[in-house]
């Protein structure tokens, strides 16, 4: 009878976790229209990587780390150069780096509160950025209801893992993916 | 008791000197194009305070208050517009991307829920300039209103 009971919770189990992987299988197919292509540009890289030091650190509740990486991020995204692509993206890709660089900037000189209101415009300007530019990295998009005062937030990661960057060690696992950039 | 006498020589010396130093006045006689109430359709209390609590800092054109003719009153006002102008200016307002404007709408809106705008060094001194409970609320409402129109 134990046994039984055993096997059913496994089968219950192995079915659940085929209809993850069919959800996932969805999503694939949602990026595929998305122009998710996997070049490497080491300016949107480099510009990504003090984006995730940023985040890092707000999940940590480290204001002084997030003003550092607010700084270096200024300077990576001064960095970028857009002349490689179309015109039409050269103007978005302009816009999305004015805009962010505002960001980043709030971020390198604020309590921490207002550095978290600035990091979710920063995450949808970076967001569009990885659209355009692409990335060789598997990016999670994951969001919580509850951050910014329950307007709710979008952020990018690098693990599937939840590491809430708006509410920080309050409330560290609030969120969920909401979708995969270069399916693994 | 000469000591004292010494100091506020030096000091009324010195209060008259920086009278002299120049700051630049930041006055236009035309509204751009691309103002803010010019490209919105702004409802009439908004617009009013609009006007009364944020274009002296977010505008080129400032309604100067009389300390601020005044040394060292006409520096930290000096200050205080070109920090607001660098940050958002309402007479350049359709110069803005539309990513620009939205996130410059959310930064308003966060502004003056969190009561840190107007400054309160600002409406120590102009009482008008200071929004009541309802005044923030039909300014939030309009803000996200137009956010969510972009």
């Amino acid at each position: 009878m134990a046994a039984m009971l055993l096997l059913t919770v496994s089968f219950t189990n192995a079915q659940e976790k085929e209809k993850m992987s069919h959800e996932h299988g969805d999503m694939k197919m949602d990026h595929s229209t998305m122009k998710m292509n996997k070049v490497n540009n080491p300016k949107a890289e480099a510009v990504l990587a003090d984006y995730f030091m940023l985040k890092d650190a707000l999940v940590g509740d480290d204001s002084k780390k997030a003003a550092q990486a607010g700084t270096k991020l200024m300077a990576s995204l001064k960095a970028f150069e857009i002349t490689s692509y179309n015109k039409e993206d050269q103007k978005e890709l302009a816009d999305i780096i004015e805009d962010a660089t505002e960001q980043a900037e709030h971020i390198s000189e604020s309590p921490i509160a207002h550095q978290r209101e600035h990091f979710k415009q920063l995450s949808i300007d970076i967001t569009d950025m990885v659209a355009i530019t692409g990335t060789k990295n598997t990016l999670y998009e994951q969001f919580c209801s509850m951050a910014d005062n329950g307007e709710g937030a979008y952020w990018l990661s690098l693990s599937k893992e939840i590491q809430n960057p708006y509410l920080g060690k309050a409330m560290p696992t609030c969120g969920e993916v909401k979708s995969i950039i270069n399916i693994p | 008791m000469k000591i004292v006498k010494i100091i506020v020589l030096v000091l009324l010396v010195v209060f008259v000197g920086i009278q002299f130093v120049p700051t630049v006045h930041n006055q236009s006689e035309r509204t751009p194009k691309a103002d803010f109430m010019l490209v919105n359709d702004v409802p009439k209390d908004v617009k009013n305070k609009l006007q009364i609590s944020c274009y002296d800092c977010h505008s080129n054109n400032t309604q100067y208050p009389w300390y601020s003719k005044i040394q060292p009153g006409a520096w930290f006002m000096e200050n205080h517009i070109k920090n607001g102008k660098e940050e958002l200016n309402f007479n350049e307002w359709d110069t803005y991307s539309n990513r620009r404007k939205k996130s410059k709408l959310k930064s308003i809106i966060n502004q003056i829920k969190d009561d840190e705008m107007p400054l309160s060094s600002y409406t120590l001194i102009h009482r008008d300039a200071k929004l009541s409970e309802n005044e923030k609320k039909e300014m939030i409402q309009f803000m996200k209103q137009l956010r969510d129109s972009l």
